[in-house]
């Protein structure tokens, strides 16, 4: 088979991985390398696919032969369909290649579990060396650790590379039970305690010496499968918070399932991906990391799922009105982020704004408000937007007009079941 | 007095004008460079770019806020209409009352140049992505086609990434190129540019990305609206993955690789195409 071919059965065998971000890790240029990382916070899309997400990294799997069988996958054992694999040799070509004409930021490596998860991971750490050593590759590499591989491995691995992922993909023990009966939970925590506890140790190294080598500069980051299982969003919200408090996760990827097997215990192959509630998932997960909320501020017990009409913040914010309105000329930052419509750039450049003068209402569209959200939860120096009146209904209707154009189209689809006529 | 000032473009040029408007206590109209003279009621005057008055302007406007200076400099890129007035102003501005309405993006002198740099800042971190580079014979060489003078931002980024190798940017719109060789860069205005055809090698690495571009897309979840707001179809001319059959199709007779595609100060990709049976014409 050649290289064109392999590209093809394996990118396609790597696509439904919802991980494709540079961002956390800087590498600067180093003389005789080629390549720098040089990504502040937001990663660096190089193009968009046909379904809208930005591709980074050339993300593909160096083989799609697996010895495991979980149920969910293309490439499980039993599945019945072609096989390939790259040498070490042809994939680093590939991402040099790739990388020099600015095709990609580097490369994300995955892999089926090729006879074992260790003697897989040793391929991998192969292809990593041949970049990193041969061809001097000094940009952005992702790659899997597979659970079940022995723990010098891994060691290895995450000097070769920026970021180091274990996917969780089913968000409960029941759902790994049931669906991928070769993982256990204890086989994918340990590589993440491990890469943890890892990642640590080279930063207090790196204090210490300046050239101490650096383990997975960038972290570590998992997926989790959306709508395979019957998890709620409650339970997956909660799955997440632990995970960046306990694992100190940089990123949590949620991958709305995409039925590709027939399989009675998952969903059947017309049930349409949940892209929705991915993208509610999204949103809740920026709230916990960006804007200091937690995961039973959003949910509890008796509402485990989010409202499709309207984002987390909004619906909490609807929930809390009493909270509101905020006095933007008074109010803390952390009071700022909790008003719809103000995100963590406007909130700063309001505290900056305001120390020049008192802010009025048509001030704050110019600092990147969104006034169609703020304009019912804010107050600036004691006035409202003129002319406006409204009670919780017209909140809600308003917000969900508000937030429709900015919806990806299939989710505005969805979302067309709940007319706002209806929910007046 | 109002007075509408000919300059030649230049950051320098500008900043003589900015020095020019105090020395005369004339307040500028409007700015004009390039050939075409403007008619207007009011009275128009050349300046001269003198380095050392638009270092002294530069200066003065640093120790006020560092901040300022550099808006100033990358507010001069931006296709901002009328942007020496705007900038202009906000140095005007400056001198009169301090840095203090810096800080208020909402300023109504600040704003459309904070708006402006932003488009340009926009537009450079979407480039950082989306330019792309062909191997002539070793020689990397790309095309962009922006809305603002993006090439003096962007050429850091690619002149750190790519130090080592020899390669070129050509900006479509503003008729220059960034030229880098190892330890050097250079940007220099370039009339008329025409990208050599692709020879065997990068033909097929053209292709194996256009594949990958076709294959990582999901069916279920395709989105048009989605990706063309993520990316404007204004950059798709210089994508590899949205050009027609002819660009992954090899051209090897020598004539074509080192034809008028070898900008000037890089010698021509002159390397000849290996021997052997002709291409395959085969498209993505
Ligand atoms: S281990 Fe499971 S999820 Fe991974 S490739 Fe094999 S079957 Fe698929």
């Amino acid at each position: 088979m050649d290289v064109l071919e392999k590209l093809t059965v394996l990118t396609d065998a790597a696509k439904y991985d919802a991980a494709c971000t540079s961002s956390g890790g800087t590498r600067t240029a180093k003389k005789g390398y080629i390549g720098n990382t040089s990504t502040a916070s937001a990663g660096c899309c190089h193009t968009f696919s046909a379904d809208g997400r930005c591709v980074t990294l050339l993300k593909v799997l160096l083989t799609n032969r697996c010895v495991y069988d979980c149920k969910y996958c293309v490439n499980r054992r039993s599945n019945d369909t072609r096989r390939a694999a790259f040498t070490p040799e042809e994939l680093a070509d590939l991402t040099i290649q790739f990388y020099r004409r600015n095709y990609i930021e580097g490369l994300f490596l995955s892999s089926g579990v090729f006879r074992s998860p260790d003697y897989t991971t040793e391929l991998m750490i192969r292809c990593l060396a041949l970049l990193r050593e041969q061809y001097r590759f000094n940009g952005y590499i992702h790659a899997k650790a597979i659970p079940g591989t022995a723990p010098e491995l891994v060691e290895r691995l995450g000097f070769l590379a920026d970021r180091l992922s274990v996917n969780i993909e089913l968000p409960s023990e029941a759902g790994l039970n049931s669906l991928a009966p070769d993982k256990t939970k204890g086989a994918i925590l340990a590589p993440m305690r491990q890469i943890q506890t890892r990642n640590r140790q080279s930063r207090e190294e790196l204090v210490k010496y300046r050239h101490a080598p650096r383990f997975a500069p960038a972290g570590q980051s998992t997926q989790l499968i959306v709508g395979a299982t019957r998890d709620t969003d409650f339970h997956i919200l909660r799955l997440t918070q632990g995970l960046y408090d306990r694992y100190g996760l940089k990123r949590v990827f949620y991958s709305a399932y995409v039925p590709v097997v027939e399989h009675a215990l998952l969903p059947a192959k017309d049930v349409k991906p949940p892209l929705l509630r991915e993208h509610r998932l999204y949103q809740a997960d920026w709230l916990l990391r960006f804007y200091g909320f937690r995961a039973e501020e959003l949910l509890d017990e008796g509402t485990q799922d989010f409202d499709t009409r309207v984002d987390p913040k909004c619906s909490w914010a609807l929930a809390h009105l009493d909270f509101f309105p905020v006095e933007v000329n008074t109010a803390a930052y952390e009071t700022l982020l909790r008003i719809p419509g103000v995100g963590v750039t406007s909130a700063r450049r309001i505290l900056s704004a305001r120390r020049v003068g008192p802010l009025h209402i048509d001030n704050l569209k110019k600092l990147g408000v969104v006034m169609k959200r703020a304009q019912y939860f804010l107050t600036a120096s004691g006035k409202m937007a003129e002319g406006l009146r409204f009670t919780p209904d017209s909140v809600l209707r308003g917000l969900i007009a508000a937030e429709r154009p900015l919806l990806p189209q299939q989710e505005a689809v969805q979302l067309s079941l709940f007319d706002p006529a209806e929910t007046a | 007095m109002d007075v509408i000032y000919h300059y030649d473009g230049s950051f320098e040029g500008f900043l003589s004008c900015v020095f020019d408007s105090y020395a005369h206590k004339e307040i500028p109209a409007g700015f004009c460079s390039g050939e075409d003279g403007v008619f207007s009621l009011f009275n128009s005057r050349t300046v001269l770019t003198d380095p050392d008055h638009a270092a002294r302007v530069l200066q003065k406007v640093a120790a006020l806020s560092p901040e300022a200076a550099v808006l100033l400099r990358r507010g001069f890129l931006t296709c901002l209409s009328e942007k020496e007035l705007h900038l202009f102003q906000v140095v005007a501005k400056l001198l009169r009352e301090g840095p203090g309405f810096l800080r208020n993006r909402s300023d109504e002198t600040l704003y459309p140049v904070i708006r402006a740099v932003q488009h340009l800042n926009g537009e450079v971190h979407l480039l950082k992505g989306f330019v792309r580079f062909s191997d002539l014979g070793g020689v990397l060489g790309g095309e962009i086609e922006p809305k603002n003078r993006v090439l003096p931002v962007l050429g850091g980024h690619f002149s750190a990434r790519f130090h080592n190798e020899r390669f070129f940017l050509y900006d479509r719109t503003h008729k220059e190129a960034l030229f880098h060789v190892p330890g050097q860069s250079v940007i220099r205005p370039l009339a008329d540019f025409q990208m050599a055809p692709p020879d065997k090698t990068e033909a097929r690495y053209r292709l194996l990305w256009k594949r990958f571009y076709d294959t990582i897309a999901i069916k279920e979840r395709e989105n048009p609206r989605l990706r063309m707001s993520n990316m404007p179809k204004r950059y798709w001319g210089t994508m590899t993955e949205f050009q027609g059959a002819e660009h992954f199709i090899p051209r090897t007779s020598p004539g074509a690789v080192s034809g008028p595609g070898a900008p000037a100060g890089i010698s021509a990709p002159g390397t000849p195409p290996p021997p052997g049976p002709s291409a395959p014409g085969s498209g993505p």
